[in-house]
């Protein structure tokens, strides 16, 4: 019988992908794991691998065409085994036998799995992505060929124990795991208990915590959403005295260690979420997003647009680290390689365009998120300090906020922590 | 405390409401010269007289809006509908001016009125006159929908209704006029919108209202001679729903019936699931089960009726199947 390959979900915002290229031609055979075809998406271009043994049949979607996420792209199947419901002419008077119709996502064991053309050094990480309140990806294991069968309660019992349902023999109809096998397994000892992710627990980076609106916020979000609708914007601009931060640099580059401005300005973007935690929020539907780890995404431009990574804890790294992973992240959005929990994420993006001499400018927020500090060029400017006028390195930054969720005051403070780190760095250190 | 009959609750209640308020008068067919078709104006022409006690001619809609109209200048009337089958009739007035002249007039008119009366099967009065209609008036914002099961819930919400600012529906029923029941002496008034836990248990969740709280009831003492502790819990209010009360009781046992007399299709008992899908999720064990009314109209035939109506053997088997004790 032969199986569909359905084009996969490569992103959260990904709705259709273009082949860009078929690693194999129809009739040629192949093993599971290996990539067979290039897809381009809104974000990157990646490679779609079989998960099945087989001869790929016959190709659905040429080269430069799309098709939307879900739909069949190419059939695998026997040697030589007929196609015959796809055929791309009319129907006959006889209705075919009809294809394996494309099944809906969540019920189907995904036949494909996805990989970035290099394939990456370290294993995939399992994280969720960052701060998406989507339907939660948990590394919930499958029974049988369909999905873990349990009960609301059951899932809520074994996420709170740290009990891992696969482990659970389910007494339900279908096998369905309820109550009572969740509480029998969780009684006795060591058989299912705090296996996996429990172990690992404490370097787990820790996930975001979502809160109900307060009815104040509510009702500033739907007011101000009336003023200005979709996501309204405010705007803070501070100037940042950059001799000190400047000297850093320079200092990191007689040591032989590439450290940018904008490196920088990241850390000190993230140690001031961390003590202005109010800002490290997004707003998802009625809910807020309280971020517990700071995240803070690089706006890297690229030919064809634009796209923004994550650096992940950028609080916690070494700035060496962090220049290491924003410049290898950079390279990659230029190869369209990055994987989408690279750029999903994150409360606020720092965006510097003082590369191209851009004193002043403002940002747009990349929702989810709820803040983007738009950066200037470091310039010699007149400056008055103690009476006297003097020169100083200046940077100005232009904080964009969600005001649904954030307040001019709550902007304020986080820039004023900004500017206190900028301009005496030795803080990023304490 | 003593006991008496539903519809002697709903007397005393009219009675003393009409002692408290002047601007509170019953009209409707049969109510003062007759007494009342189930006896529930019984004495009250005697005591309050004929201005106050308003025999109307069979013309629903009319004295339907003659009520909404008494409302808006300020009385307080009671209309009695002989059964809300025949208040079909009424429904423009009930629905186009009653739920709506508040909203529309900017709160400058306010519309504080009762439409009470039987709904439900009576025993072999055939499809036009056994209908339920809990669902079509909890559908409208602007309304009130109440529904006691019990004399004193009759009693409490009935004196709750007169004094609300808002068009109240109250729900009886031809078969709870006789029911008996402790019904505490004075003053007794229980808050619209507020459900009651009438029986404790800890392992299903029978939600229900009106007469089908008997059946229930009887269901949960059958299931405990299985060793299987049902908790009942009696909505009441069916607008608004007591969200709190049906988060509380599946918390508490994580499996729910639902039980109503009325149509399945877009029945109450289906608002009811979503309040608990959506607000109780995380503490669902099983999928929530719903008995309500064949999705049929009411057969004349005894037989036919009977079987038609949700009884205690279907109540048991659905709360068997949410409890995975169904024969596989």
């Amino acid at each position: 019988m032969a199986t569909a390959i359905p084009l996969p979900s490569l992103s959260p915002t990904m709705k259709e992908g273009k082949i860009t290229k078929w690693l194999k031609k129809e009739g040629d055979k192949v093993s599971s794991g290996e990539a067979v075809a290039e897809v381009e998406t809104d974000k990157s271009n990646l490679e779609i691998e079989a998960y099945d043994d087989g001869y790929l049949l016959r190709i659905l979607v040429k080269e430069g065409e799309s098709a939307p996420v879900g739909a069949p792209i190419a059939y695998i199947g026997e040697k030589g085994e007929k196609v015959e419901a796809v055929e791309t002419t009319a129907p006959a008077a006889k209705p075919p036998e009809p294809a394996p119709p494309p099944k809906p996502a969540a019920e189907q064991r995904p036949p494909i799995e996805m990989k970035r053309p290099p394939q990456p050094a370290s294993p995939e990480p399992s994280r969720p992505t960052g701060g998406q309140v989507l339907p939660l990806r948990r590394q919930e294991p499958e029974s049988g060929n369909g999905r873990l069968r349990a009960s609301p309660l059951a899932r809520k019992i074994a996420k709170d124990q740290g009990l891992d349902l696969s482990a659970v023999q389910g007494s339900g109809p279908q096998g369905r795991i309820i109550k009572r096998d969740v509480e029998a397994a969780i009684t006795q000892p060591a058989t299912a208990r705090r296996t996996g992710p429990a172990l690992v627990a404490q370097f787990e980076r820790r996930e975001p915590q979502a809160l109900p609106l307060s009815s104040m916020r509510r009702v500033i979000a739907q007011r101000l959403s009336e003023v200005k609708p979709g996501v309204p914007h405010f705007y803070l601009t501070v100037d940042i005295e950059m001799d000190a931060a400047m000297k850093i640099r320079e200092e990191a580059k007689a040591l032989e260690s590439k450290v940018s401005v904008n490196d920088i300005i990241v850390k000190a973007a993230a140690i001031a979420l961390r003590r202005v935690p109010q800002m490290n929020v997004s707003l998802q539907g009625d809910r807020v997003l309280q971020y517990q780890t700071a995240d803070v995404g690089i706006a890297v431009a690229i030919e064809e647009g634009l796209i923004t990574p994550i650096i992940r804890d950028a609080d916690v790294k070494g700035l060496a680290a962090l220049s290491a992973e924003a410049r290898e992240l950079a390279e990659r959005a230029r190869k369209r390689a990055l994987r989408p929990e690279e750029y999903s994420g994150g409360s606020i993006t720092v965006s510097n365009l003082g590369m191209f001499g851009i004193d002043w400018f403002v940002a747009v927020i990349n929702p989810p998120q709820s803040a983007i500090i738009a950066v200037g060029a470091v310039e010699q400017k007149p400056v008055v300090r103690d009476g006297q006028v003097t020169v100083r390195q200046m940077m100005s930054a232009t904080l964009s906020g969600d005001h649904r969720v954030i307040d001019g005051a709550m902007g304020a403070v986080y820039l004023r922590e900004l500017k206190g780190l900028l301009e005496h760095p030795m803080r990023l250190l304490l | 405390m003593a006991e008496i009959m539903y519809r002697e609750a709903l007397n005393q209640a009219l009675a003393e409401e009409m002692e408290r308020d002047v601007r509170v008068f019953l009209m409707g067919e049969e109510v003062g010269k007759y007494q009342g078709a189930f006896k529930v104006s019984q004495g009250l022409l005697e005591r309050f007289g004929s201005a106050r006690v308003v025999d109307a001619p069979i013309s629903e809609l009319g004295f339907a809006g003659l009520g909404v109209g008494a409302a808006m200048v300020g009385l307080r009337p009671v209309i009695e509908m002989m059964t809300f089958n025949f208040a079909i009739l009424a429904m423009d007035q009930i629905f186009n001016n009653a739920a709506k002249v508040r909203h529309m007039s900017g709160g400058q008119l306010r519309c504080p009125i009762v439409f009470r009366g039987p709904e439900g099967a009576g025993g072999r009065l055939a499809a036009q006159h056994s209908q339920v209609f809990d669902s079509i008036y909890s559908n409208f914002p602007g309304l009130k929908v109440v529904a006691p099961a019990t004399p004193k819930d009759a009693k409490g919400l009935l004196k709750s209704a007169i004094r609300d600012d808002n068009p109240v529906i109250f729900f009886e029923g031809e078969r709870l006029y006789a029911v008996k029941g402790e019904v505490p002496e004075g003053e007794l008034v229980i808050p619209i919108g507020k459900a009651e836990v009438k029986r404790e248990g800890k392992d299903v969740s029978i939600i229900t209202w009106s007469r089908m709280y008997y059946f229930c009831q009887q269901a949960a003492e059958e299931l405990e001679k299985q060793g299987i502790q049902a908790e009942i819990l009696d909505l009441r209010s069916l607008r608004p729903l007591d969200e709190e009360a049906l988060i509380a009781t599946l918390r508490k046992t994580n499996r729910a019936v639902v039980v109503e007399e009325g149509w399945p299709h877009s029945g109450l008992g289906a608002q009811v699931v979503d309040t608990i899908q959506s607000k109780a999720f995380d503490y669902l064990d099983a999928p929530v089960a719903r008995v309500t009314g064949l999705d049929v109209n009411m057969a004349y035939a005894a037989n036919l009726e009977a079987a038609t109506q949700p009884d205690v053997t279907r109540i048991i088997a659905a709360v068997k199947k949410v409890l995975y004790l169904e024969e596989k």
